[in-house]
């Protein structure tokens, strides 16, 4: 596969600070992939979000993304519409009173002409659902709304990539849902790459990839099912796996066959009910 | 006893203006001493209104509240006084944090309270470690705390006011599952130790069904019900219509069900699905061990 | 509570005068000002009155907003007219009690002054209750923007209105949050003689301002990552196009100027 983003041997402490929050990453992440970084607070995952659109550069080693160095200044604002980044607190990055203008924003700073702004303006808002409220003020907008609007804002620029640093960890469940279906939209029909930062293992699990991150490493990186069957180590540093998978889990130590590779609710239905018609025959 | 009680909720935000709108409808609702409730409901079904009257901070468009039997409302100069008896710790409570340390924040509410330099030093020592912060962080800034530890020290604020009823709006809200743990973990404890009733609102269903004994389930302004946990979740069903989420082992047995494997009992926890299931492969003969 | 102070005050509506350029509303209602102070005799006020609520009747805002508006205003309106009808000297004296002495130029004095101050306010309220408050950023931006060639921040001043305009509703939903929030710990807010009501301001201060930076520190790094960088090059989605009709009511107001200043010139 084709690689957006490398990142090679990084290392990263802030300035003046005594500890090392990321101690080695080495990790490449492909064209149109949907990967999950999973961690506890503190684990050093949001530091290394930072690294992907250049707020923050590393003090050792590299990070490229689609084939620009981040610590390469004068292609600063080129990287950032490539790898656009969605934050966490959906208030504090609506910069404008109106949905509309808000989304133009990063294609104002650009200087796209009217026109195209225009249209691709509309186009963002419509592939975020949000088109009905273009004229509406952000603050009458609910959490998940408003992270659809953001999510517009970077998609206008026509990025490669979308880096989202716990973009739902202050919503709602509904709001959860709208943002996450959203992001997997931009990623199935647009090709977007997405890295998801996140703590929530549902989210995780609907991923194609996880790297779990803990103490400024990366000490798990596979599929979910594979990564969620790995249910003592990740409970050990303080994460969760889904119940499903807890369940087998537990089945499994007291001696039941049942395959350690259960994330879903339809594989866990499927397994239970495999097992109980076995032992019925 | 019921501690709490109210008779005819109702709350009206903006009354006789064009944005007028229902939050409490006719809410009938005891609550007895002693008891762990979770509040679970969509964002705007008037949850945290409810619990905003508990303590007196919103006031009724119509009928009444009664703490141990009295009205609130019955005289207004009281209202500070239920205030300490109720105490509510609203959400993301890090963000009230105001004291250039620890233990002056953690005693701000015992010091409205009026009481005595020794008594709040005593409250504060205790308070703190219940909800797990060590000592040597009370002459420290909240402001150098982490995220979780701050959050603690919000919380440790109301409880040593040690009011008869602690309502705590989405106490873990925004927190990882390390931090979510530690919180309800000092929570049940605290409930242990005092056995003072406890309100929690929360998203998480799959939270609730660990740690309450009751829950209550808001929708539309309105009580969708409120009961024992297990008899909640016997309607999961009707709870999953309305659009909220069942703990996903719920939904699992909820399907086995449909396919003929009928338990006959409520599901809500990894450990209790355990159990329930490896009995019935014992009973089966598919397992024995 | 807070919340309800609407800031800006804007009044949605689709009619001629919400529909005019900002830019022209903004010219207009400084020519508006001019006129009403060129007014020297009770005629061009008339005159003035008969601009003012035309306007007002165009836009179809209800006239009991505009009360509204002018009402916190009367005492300070009351106390003007006192002192001028007191100091006001010439003409007949009506009325005389000690020192207190009350002409007949007093009382035209202060009642034209009144009239005036009134039309004012409904004038420039007319202003703010048919523009939305971006637009009226906007329309300044683009008024002011030839001093951006004498190195006046015109971007950076409208970029800072309007991040205000996002950001203090959200501001006052906090602080009344904040206040709840205290409350709940038994703190008393509004209660207590003054300096003891400063003091209680302390713990809804501190974490307001402390919310305040964390908003603005992160609202700064997200506007850097959607590549801000100033007004330099910087391209519009909101496009203000002038019509035939910003025109024609911009010469309407220039000519109830004109008007005014022949009467002021006839009845000297």
């Amino acid at each position: 596969m084709e690689k957006i983003i490398e990142i090679k041997n990084l290392h990263f402490r802030y300035e003046n600070g005594k500890k090392e929050v990321l101690k080695g990453i080495d990790l490449d992440i492909g064209k149109g992939e949907f990967i999950a970084i999973l961690g506890h607070n503190g684990s050093g995952k949001s530091t290394l979000a930072k690294h992907l659109n250049a707020i923050l550069v590393p003090t050792e080693g590299s990070v490229t993304v689609d084939g620009i160095d981040t610590a390469d200044d004068s292609k600063l604002f080129e990287l950032r519409q490539r790898a656009g980044m969605v934050f966490q607190n959906p208030d504090n990055q609506i910069v404008s009173s109106v949905v509309e203008e808000d989304v133009a924003f990063a294609l104002e700073n650009l200087g796209v002409p009217y026109e195209e702004m225009r249209k691709r303006v509309d186009e963002s808002l419509k592939a975020v659902n949000m088109y009905d409220y273009r004229l509406h003020s952000p603050n009458l907008l609910s959490g998940g709304q408003k992270q659809r609007v953001a999510i517009a804002g970077i998609i206008a620029m026509r990025p490669k990539c979308i880096i989202m640093d716990e973009p739902t960890a202050m919503l709602d469940p509904q709001g959860r849902r709208e943002v996450f279906s959203a992001v997997r939209k931009m990623n199935r029909e647009h090709g977007i790459t997405i890295v998801l930062i996140t703590h929530y293992m549902d989210e995780a699990s609907r991923c194609d990839r996880v790297a779990v991150m803990d103490k400024g490493r990366i000490i798990l990186d596979d599929v979910p099912s594979k990564v969620f069957s790995q249910v003592d180590m990740l409970k050990k540093i303080g994460l969760d796996v889904p119940q499903v998978t807890e369940l087998c889990h537990g089945l499994r130590k007291s001696g039941i066959e049942i395959s350690e590779e259960i994330i879903s609710e339809e594989e866990c239905v499927e397994a239970l009910l495999k097992l109980f018609s076995e032992g019925g025959k | 006893m019921a501690v709490l009680k109210t008779e005819e909720l109702t709350y009206i935000y903006s009354e006789g203006s064009p944005f007028q709108k229902t939050a409490l409808d006719h809410v009938n609702l005891e609550i007895n001493e002693g008891e762990i409730i979770g509040i679970i409901g969509h964002t705007g079904s008037g949850k945290s209104t409810l619990i905003q009257h508990f303590n007196g901070l919103l006031k009724p468009s119509g009928g009444r509240i009664l703490l141990d039997g009295r009205d609130i409302w019955a005289d207004k100069s009281d209202i500070r006084e239920v205030r300490f008896q109720v105490g509510l710790v609203f959400q993301y409570p890090e963000y009230q944090i105001f004291e250039e340390t620890v233990y002056n924040d953690i005693a701000f509410g015992c010091r409205n309270m009026g009481l005595s330099e020794s008594e709040i030093k005593s409250r504060v020592a205790e308070t703190a470690v219940d909800i797990g912060l060590s000592e040597d962080l009370l002459e420290s800034s909240p402001f150098e705390l982490s995220g979780g530890q701050k959050r603690r020290v919000a919380i440790a604020g109301v409880m040593a006011m040690r009011p008869k009823v602690l309502i705590l709006d989405e106490p873990t809200a925004g927190l990882d599952p390390v931090g979510r743990d530690r919180i309800f973990q000092h929570i049940v404890k605290y409930h242990e130790k005092t056995h003072n009733t406890v309100l929690i609102v929360s998203h998480s269903m799959e939270d609730m069904a660990r740690i309450a004994n009751k829950i209550l389930v808001m929708n539309r302004s309105k009580v969708f019900c409120y009961d024992e946990t297990e008899k909640v979740f016997a309607r999961a069903e009707e709870i999953t219509q309305i659009g909220l989420d069942v703990p996903q082992i719920t939904k699992v047995f909820a399907e086995l069900k449909k396919h003929g494997l009928d338990f006959g009992k409520e599901v809500y926890t990894v450990d209790y699905a355990r159990e329930l299931l490896l009995k019935h492969l014992r009973e089966r003969g598919i397992f024995n061990a | 509570m807070l919340k309800d102070i609407t800031i800006g005050q804007y009044f949605p509506s689709d009619s001629l005068i919400h529909r005019l350029d900002p830019r022209f509303k903004i010219v207009i209602t400084f020519i508006f000002i001019v006129m009403l102070f060129t007014g020297r005799s009770l005629v061009s006020l008339g005159i003035g009155a008969i601009y003012t609520f035309t306007a007002v009747f165009v836009s179809k805002i209800p006239l009991k907003m505009f009360v509204r508006s002018i009402k916190p205003l009367m005492p300070f309106l009351i106390i003007t007219a006192f002192i001028n009808i007191l100091f006001a000297n010439g003409g007949d004296v009506v009325f005389k009690w000690r020192f207190i002495k009350i002409t007949s130029d007093g009382i035209n004095v202060s009642v034209f002054m009144i009239i005036r101050i009134i039309l004012l306010l409904m004038g420039t309220s007319l202003l703010t209750y048919t523009t939305s408050p971006i637009t009226l950023t906007d329309a300044v931006e683009r008024l002011l923007s030839p001093l951006k060639k004498l190195k006046f921040p015109v971007h950076e001043l409208a970029m800072m209105m309007s991040i205000a305009l996002r950001f203090i509703p959200l501001l006052i939903e906090e602080t009344d949050r904040i206040i709840s929030a205290q409350k709940a710990r038994g703190a008393e807010i509004d209660s207590g003689n003054i300096v003891n009501r400063a003091r209680n301001l302390i713990p809804v201060l501190i974490p307001l301002f402390i919310s305040a930076f964390r908003r603005a520190d992160e609202l700064a790094t997200a506007m850097e990552c959607r590549c801000y960088c100033g007004g330099e090059g910087r391209t519009r989605l909101r496009q203000l196009k002038s019509a035939p009709r910003d025109y024609i009511a911009l010469a309407v107001t220039v000519l109830f100027l004109s008007v005014i200043i022949s009467v002021n010139i006839i009845f000297q």
